[in-house]
């Protein structure tokens, strides 16, 4: 904390409350908190909107969604699903295609409210520094896994994966799924910064593959009103994919295109100039904003 | 030009030792991740699947551990794995001494399956085979120990035809008998309802997964008298007469052992053409 020279988002606040500085902060959790409510309520007292988990769910006996990435694992060790784990899976990739890849992770994945826990408390405690790991680590691991899989023949990171492993295991009995799921907060809170869901989880990998095509993008209509506070970075989880975007780096449109970003909302919350609004990823010259041509000359 | 290649070299030094940095540290853990893998694909032997379950390698592929079937049994007899549990974290199982498998006609769990992990052309429950009752113990048997228990063979969902009680002679009594339960693999689905009735204090019979309670022939051998019967008669024609060489005034037969020869059999002629059995028409044409 005391190596940046304000706290992050008091101008934010201060220029338009709390409540709007914090408002996809809150719904992003009313998501996170919600989907969790739907699949507990089964369970927890016989509403069953939403049986299964995010693995597989079906919803009220008509709509399948299927993880992609597990069916893929499933695939390469050679086994096809049945036509509703198929139709899950094309309903999944066409939302996540509009919505954003990593959207998953940020307003859908229970890690993620685990992992951003975590890094709230090493901001509170003041914890600096930590390993260092390459993002790109998670990419090697996704494919590490689907050469495992294949060569082994079962879903291997269904063995290890704490995203179902806690999704289930709130739903279904957590056993010792809570040891996994601390080894991951404890990770992300001493070891490394955005650990689990910035570097390593192939999950997430996974997705923003899906991300590198989609529709739904974080704008920066305003950039030229930055006043360099640094807060949107100090909240990014995935800071790589702000400074293109905002600094028009290699006359890079107002647009995150990265595939990374989460679309978590976080940046739109705490700039107390307004640069960042949601959109798609087309028509990134707005009229009357600039950023229609390279702001950087060629 | 020294300057201007040094860097360029060494950040070409610098991408290799770092990608295989990189290969050897996510390999490591996928090395351990496969192993730890495949030996989850080994089925504790308490644990059965639900009916329709590929066999283990293949379940573990197929299931993606959604636990719809788990949702959908109406007797919530399946449970999913956890993780310290030793076997693929997240998918169905059931162990037969706590909850039974109670055969539903309809088999809902197979039809909320949404991958091929439990066989869809799988339509009746009574050709399932989630194991197979083995009864473990002669020595607890409550029938083998010559009760009347009999409650396997009651509560069968397929009685008659998966257990059948065989009657043997009781060696320790000498005058009753015991119904031995016998199981048939052709009928026995594997439900654990057998097990889960057994009313000793540890299961007599138990229901293994096919891989541990199944034997099978080899693949060369006949049995004689299936091929007999298949050939329509002897396959070593003509039967080969059996001769047994008796004490005088004694007769051997099958399943009676040694007996004194009536008076009346010894003669010869006293019954030349009725149909008498090798061993006694061995005795009468005094071959002894």
């Amino acid at each position: 904390m005391s190596a940046l020279p304000h706290k992050v988002g008091a101008e934010a606040i201060a220029e338009k409350g709390w409540i709007v500085a914090h408002k996809w902060l809150l719904l992003r959790r009313a998501s996170q908190i919600g989907i969790l409510l739907l699949f507990l309520i089964g369970p927890w007292f016989g509403l069953w909107v939403v049986k299964g988990n995010l693995n597989y769910s079906y919803t009220l006996g008509v709509l399948p969604l299927t993880d992609p990435y597990l069916l893929l694992q499933a695939l390469v060790s050679g086994q096809t699903p049945e036509k509703l784990g198929l139709i899950g899976v094309a309903l999944v990739v066409l939302f996540y295609l509009l919505v954003g890849g990593r959207t998953y992770c940020s307003w859908v994945c229970p890690v993620n409210l685990v992992t951003d826990f975590a890094n709230w408390l090493r901001t509170r405690l003041g914890l600096k520094g930590g390993a260092h790991l390459s993002r790109k680590t998670r990419y090697w691991i996704l494919g590490m896994t689907l050469v495992v899989s294949a060569i082994t023949g079962t879903i291997a990171w269904e063995m290890l994966n704490p995203v179902s492993m806690l999704h289930r295991g709130l739903i279904f009995g957590i056993g010792f799924a809570w040891a996994v799921i601390l080894v991951v907060f404890l990770f992300d809170l001493f070891v490394m910064r955005h650990g689990w869901c910035g570097h390593l989880c192939p999950v997430g990998a996974f997705y923003s593959l899906i991300g590198k095509f989609s529709l739904l993008r974080v704008k920066l209509p305003a950039r030229t009103d930055c006043n360099d506070c640094m807060d949107c970075f100090a909240v990014c989880p995935e800071q790589q994919v702000i400074r293109p975007a905002l600094k028009a780096i290699n006359g890079a449109p107002p647009v995150i295109l990265e595939e990374n970003c989460t679309n978590c909302g976080r940046c739109i919350d705490v700039c107390s100039k307004d640069v960042f609004r949601f959109g798609t990823r087309f028509g990134a010259s707005v009229p009357g904003v600039s950023g229609t041509v390279s702001p950087v000359p060629k | 030009m020294e300057n201007a290649k040094k860097p360029k070299g060494s950040s070409r030094r610098q991408f290799f030792a770092d990608t295989a940095r990189m290969a050897c540290g996510v390999g490591l853990l996928g090395v351990g991740l496969g192993l730890y893998a495949r030996h989850a694909t080994a089925l504790p032997p308490a644990a059965l699947r639900p009916p329709g379950a590929l066999p283990e390698t293949e379940f573990s592929a197929a299931c993606i551990r959604c636990g719809l079937c788990v949702r959908d049994c109406p007797y919530s007899m399946l449970m999913l794995a956890k993780p310290e549990d030793p076997m693929s974290t997240g998918t169905p199982y059931f162990v037969a001494r706590q909850a039974p498998c109670e055969m539903c006609e309809d088999i809902p769990c197979i039809k909320a399956c949404p991958t091929g992990a439990l066989d869809h052309a799988l339509v009746d429950i009574t050709k399932s085979r989630m194991g197979l009752a083995v009864l473990v113990d002669q020595e607890t048997c409550l029938n083998f120990l010559g009760l009347r228990c009999d409650i396997c063979y009651r509560v069968c969902p397929v009685i008659d035809k998966a257990i059948t009680l065989d009657p043997q002679r009781n060696a320790r009594t000498g005058d009753h008998t015991l119904f031995i339960p016998v199981v048939h693999s052709d009928a026995c689905t594997g439900c654990g309802k057998c097990e889960k009735a057994c009313p000793t204090e540890i299961a007599a019979i138990k229901v293994f997964p096919l891989y541990m309670a199944k034997g099978q022939l080899s693949a060369h051998y006949r049995l004689g008298w299936v091929e007999k019967e298949k050939a329509g008669g002897s396959l070593v024609a003509p039967d080969a007469e059996h001769q047994y060489h008796m004490p005088e005034g004694m007769k051997y037969e099958y399943g009676k052992g040694l007996s004194v020869v009536p008076p009346a059999e010894v003669a010869p002629d006293a019954i030349p053409s009725a149909p008498t059995p090798p061993a006694i028409r061995a005795l009468q044409g005094g071959k002894l």
